[in-house]
């Protein structure tokens, strides 16, 4: 039952030491080698995922070791409702996304370890359940991250790559503050979450220490996330991205901040929560207006893409913002339907970028007539992203929406808006790309077939599975958000 | 008279004596084997120290003490020392300088600051003192005709005479308020009579003069120019061995025979970290010279360490000593690497770093992660021990400044990801690999290995820390 944990966090660390072991020259070895790392570290998190049990509270796969008894750090790991699907969510886009980096050019080598380094962090950052080991694995992503961007990206990459480390850094020096500010105010000498959520922090220091400390946390998950005004760093990171980078970095880095403000903020400051849940509901239906207004004027496909994230990120806070059980649920599930649907979008936007090499807008027509698969794969995609019954979008957006109207109705109004904008951009998108006119000089392009359409069509069987039968995470979920809630008092 | 206790720097001394000897019999191209002669003797003074673990004794009238304290730092010297010796093998060879006087200046400096951080006495902290700096200004302009390892060495004497004529001052100040000059009895007198002017004055002279040896602002300015002139491997001897010897050194003096002071020092030491720190970091940024970078980069992280002294707490002192170690370590880590590129490149420009990662992968790899170390990313050493240091410094109440220290660090991020992003983003000018000797690839691994099972299993080192801070804080 235990080890099963440290397995699929520290599986991708084995894998980028023997990927980086195998000689240069044999690009099959290391493809191989990074795809069969990532695909067994899929296949271990399933395991977990089918062994967890949703109707027992408390954590599962529990791992607890003591390891700077100075300082009360544990290596502390554990499986609930909250990170499980995060979890499988992690490996399944690291699969992926190192299948649709079969052909990347150059060194491939150097990009396989640094991906399976960047899965171990992402990984242990979503397992930890002691706050300085959770703090160590945020760490750790960034430099993996840095070098996959730096390296590999498009033409205005080392400016992408030094903004996102430095929006990080700020925020991690902010969160490292609250971390402390914690530890040293509970006075239990230790760094595990569920102890630390035990002191009664507003009776002990008032209300001026816990928001202090609940913005300190929540601007470092905020930057992550990201929120507006901290989402400057996104557009570039994700356009200057390689595509497969890209995927996991929508799919899952965002979520590291969601998922930091529900198991840090939320759980262990719920009196500040509830205290500031107009501040962050305002600046989520900001983020969502906002990002939505920013991704309509977009003529580049990805940098569109990009600014989507931002506004469906805004559907998350908002849910976290009402606390309420069906909006934090909702959230939680968006966070788990925008990774595959984001992640199917870059992807998208990938394959035809290798293809015709542009990805503006204005350069395309009429694609439909000559990749009929692929533009139902987009189309589809854009449909689920703005939110179409059946597909996953939709249940996590409804969730959100109605579980929100109940505690901040005028701006659930104004973000329900959201999606108005969303679709408009997302069908009007579609129509210039794959619809109309063929613009003559992409009468040569070829379909997605073979290796390419794998991804594509692993995600979008996931994203219609979920819409259809979303019971298969929400169970999970809501054993999660559970405590959660009940720790709001609401 | 407890000679027994002297043994460790007794043996070292006539280690360094006979590499003396043996030079007048080795001929010219057979150098090298002093350099490996040397690193063989320190397993003597390494087993003695080891050996004298655990007690508690002092001698010679409370001038040599053996306590934790001084076991951690000893054994920190002779690690440093060891891997420097390693590293300076095959610089020697190649480059002008009297290499058995060399291997024994290094010996004698080590034995210097193993005096130092084993003595409660003022007139023998500056008599070690002195042995420590005169032979480390002569290894700083050992370079014969090269006129900035002359500029180094004699910028660094001037400034270090003139620092040691302060700090004397301010020991006979100490002396003349209070009759003694054990440290011990040095707190007694001053808690029964009172902390008057002189002690103050004393106080601030002896912060000015060990201001200087851990190069904290504005005692800093011989460090940029000494680390730049002088050999590499001196350089990292000085950025680690001599600043750990100098916060040795604070830590006893100020808080065992300065602790009736506590209202004074502490604020002192507060004011200097939050400057030094910032200071280094934002004037690192500017930075073309590898070595004149880490120079930079040194003050700041003194600035951090200050910053632990200035808690004057039992767990902060710990703290700056796990990450004494840790710098140690990486510090050593990344001038080895920096050497190994300089032999073959002849430069110490960082833009001539270009894609070094496709001509020496495994050093290149060995500096970024020491680099990142520095920086404080994990699961390197630098992370767990900032984290420890902020977190002690937290506790006692110096909040502003674990703030300062993380924006510093956030900031510092940037001149040490921009070597690595040198290293492996540019194309290098050249093609062919460049090959490292055997010496230099061991040393750095060590000290690769060293920093990544320190970051990952720090309890034994931060125990035994614990022990020797225990000595100063009860």
């Amino acid at each position: 039952m235990s080890g099963y944990l440290t397995i699929i966090t520290f599986l991708p660390l084995l894998g980028a030491i023997v990927t980086a072991l195998i000689p240069g020259r044999n690009e099959r070895a290391v493809k191989f080698s990074a795809a069969g790392f990532s695909l067994v570290a899929l296949l271990l998190s399933l395991v977990v995922a089918v062994q967890f049990d949703p109707s027992k509270s408390g954590l599962q796969f529990v791992e607890k070791l003591p390891w700077i008894p100075q300082l009360g750090v544990s290596y502390f790991v554990g499986i609930d409702g909250l990170n499980l699907p995060m979890v499988v969510l992690t490996t399944l886009l690291t699969l992926l996304a190192v299948l649709a980096s079969w052909n990347i050019k150059p060194n491939p080598k150097e990009y396989f370890a640094l991906i399976l380094l960047l899965e171990v962090g992402i990984l242990g950052v979503f397992v930890s359940l002691d706050l300085l080991l959770f703090f160590l694995f945020w760490e750790v992503e960034l430099i993996p991250m840095y070098l996959l961007i730096a390296k590999w990206g498009g033409p205005r990459r080392e400016y992408a790559a030094i903004k996102f480390v430095l929006y990080t850094l700020a925020g991690s020096a902010l969160m490292l503050t609250g971390i402390l500010a914690l530890y040293y105010a509970s006075g239990a000498k230790t760094f595990d979450m569920f102890e630390l959520a035990k002191t009664p922090y507003a009776t002990l220091y008032g209300a001026a220490f816990q928001t202090v400390v609940f913005f300190l946390l929540w601007t470092g998950f905020a930057i992550k996330l990201p929120v507006f005004p901290f989402h400057t760093w996104l557009p570039d990171a994700h356009v200057e991205a390689p595509t497969a980078v890209s995927v996991i970095l929508a799919g899952v880095l965002l979520k590291m901040g969601g998922y930091g403000m529900i198991r840090i903020n939320m759980s262990l400051l719920p009196g500040a929560a509830r205290e500031y849940a107009w501040l962050l509901g305002t600046l989520a239906v900001i983020s969502i207006i906002y990002g939505a207004g920013l991704s309509m004027v977009q003529n580049d496909l990805k940098k569109m893409v990009a600014y989507s994230s931002v506004s469906h990120m805004g559907y998350v806070l908002l849910g976290f913002a009402a606390l309420t059980s069906l909006s934090v649920n909702g959230a939680m599930l968006q966070m788990f339907t925008h990774g595959t649907i984001t992640g199917l979008l870059f992807l998208l936007v990938g394959v035809i970028y290798d293809k015709a090499h542009t990805r503006q807008i204005s350069d395309f027509g009429g694609l439909a007539t000559k990749m009929p698969f692929y533009a139902v794969l987009f189309t589809m995609a854009g449909l689920a992203s703005l939110g179409l019954p059946g597909m996953s979008g939709f249940v996590a957006e409804f969730l959100v929406f109605v579980g929100s109207f109940a505690s901040l109705p005028w701006l659930t109004a104004i973000g329900a808006a959201g999606i108005v904008i969303t679709a408009g951009y997302l069908l009007w998108m579609i129509q210039r790309v794959f619809f109309g006119p063929l613009v003559p000089k992409w009468a040569h392009l070829e379909d997605a077939r073979g290796l390419e359409a794998v991804p594509l069509v692993c995600l979008m069987a996931v994203v219609i599975l979920v819409g259809v039968y979303p019971g298969i995470i929400t169970g999970i979920i809501s054993s999660g958000v559970a405590p959660v809630v009940a720790k709001l008092g609401l | 008279m407890n000679l027994f206790l002297l043994l460790p720097e007794i043996s070292l001394i006539i280690v360094g004596v006979v590499i003396i000897c043996l030079d007048l019999l080795v001929g010219e191209e057979n150098k090298s084997v002093l350099g490996y002669l040397a690193f063989i003797g320190l397993i003597f003074p390494l087993a003695l120290t080891l050996a004298l673990a655990g007690r508690n004794e002092s001698s010679f009238g409370n001038a040599l003490v053996i306590d934790p304290l001084a076991i951690f730092f000893k054994v920190l010297f002779l690690v440093a020392a060891g891997l420097v010796i390693l590293a300076s093998i095959d610089y020697a060879q190649r480059l002008p300088i009297m290499q058995g006087e060399y291997y024994a200046l290094v010996l004698f400096a080590t034995a210097g600051m193993m005096f130092m951080a084993s003595t409660r006495e003022l007139i023998s902290i500056y008599i070690s003192l002195e042995l420590t700096s005169i032979t480390l200004y002569i290894l700083a302009a050992s370079i014969k005709n090269d006129a900035k390892s002359g500029e180094s060495g004699l910028k660094y004497m001037l400034l270090g005479a003139l620092s040691s004529a302060g700090l004397l001052y301010g020991m006979a100040l100490i002396y003349g308020s209070t009759g003694t000059t054990v440290l011990n009895d040095v707190a007694a007198a001053i808690s029964q009579r009172g902390v008057t002017a002189a002690v103050v004055l004393g106080l601030v002279f002896l912060a000015a003069g060990f201001g200087f040896k851990i190069s904290a602002v504005p005692f800093h300015m011989w460090a940029p120019d000494v680390y730049e002139g002088a050999p590499t491997p001196v350089t990292a001897f000085l950025a680690v061995a001599s600043k750990a010897a100098g916060f040795a050194v604070v830590m006893r003096v100020f808080a065992t025979g300065l602790g009736p002071a506590h209202g004074i020092w502490p604020s002192v030491f507060a004011v200097l970290a939050a400057v030094t720190m910032t200071l280094g970091n934002v004037v690192a940024l500017r930075q073309d010279n590898i070595k004149r970078m880490l120079a930079y980069s040194s003050i700041a992280h003194a600035g951090y360490m200050a910053m632990g002294v200035a808690s004057a707490t039992t767990s902060a002192s710990s703290g700056i000593m796990l990450y004494l170690a840790a710098y140690a370590l990486t510090n050593i880590g990344a001038f080895v690497a920096i050497i190994a590129f300089s032999n073959r490149l002849q430069s110490d420009d960082i833009n001539d770093y270009a894609g070094l990662f496709r001509r020496a992968p495994l050093v290149s790899i060995g500096l970024a992660l020491c680099l990142l170390s520095l920086a404080g990313i994990p699961p390197m050493a630098g992370f767990i021990s900032k984290v420890y240091l902020f977190l002690a410094a937290y506790e006692a109440g110096l909040a502003w400044l674990v703030v300062l220290g993380l924006f510093n660090s956030a900031i510092s991020m940037y001149y040490y990801v921009r070597v690595v992003r040198v290293m492996f983003l540019k194309e290098p000018s050249a093609r062919e690999s460049l090959a490292t000797s055997a010496n230099l690839g061991v040393a750095l691994f060590v000290s690769v290995a060293g920093l990544l099972v320190l970051g990952i299993y720090p309890s034994p080192v931060l125990q035994a820390a614990t022990q020797a801070a225990q000595v100063l804080f009860p």
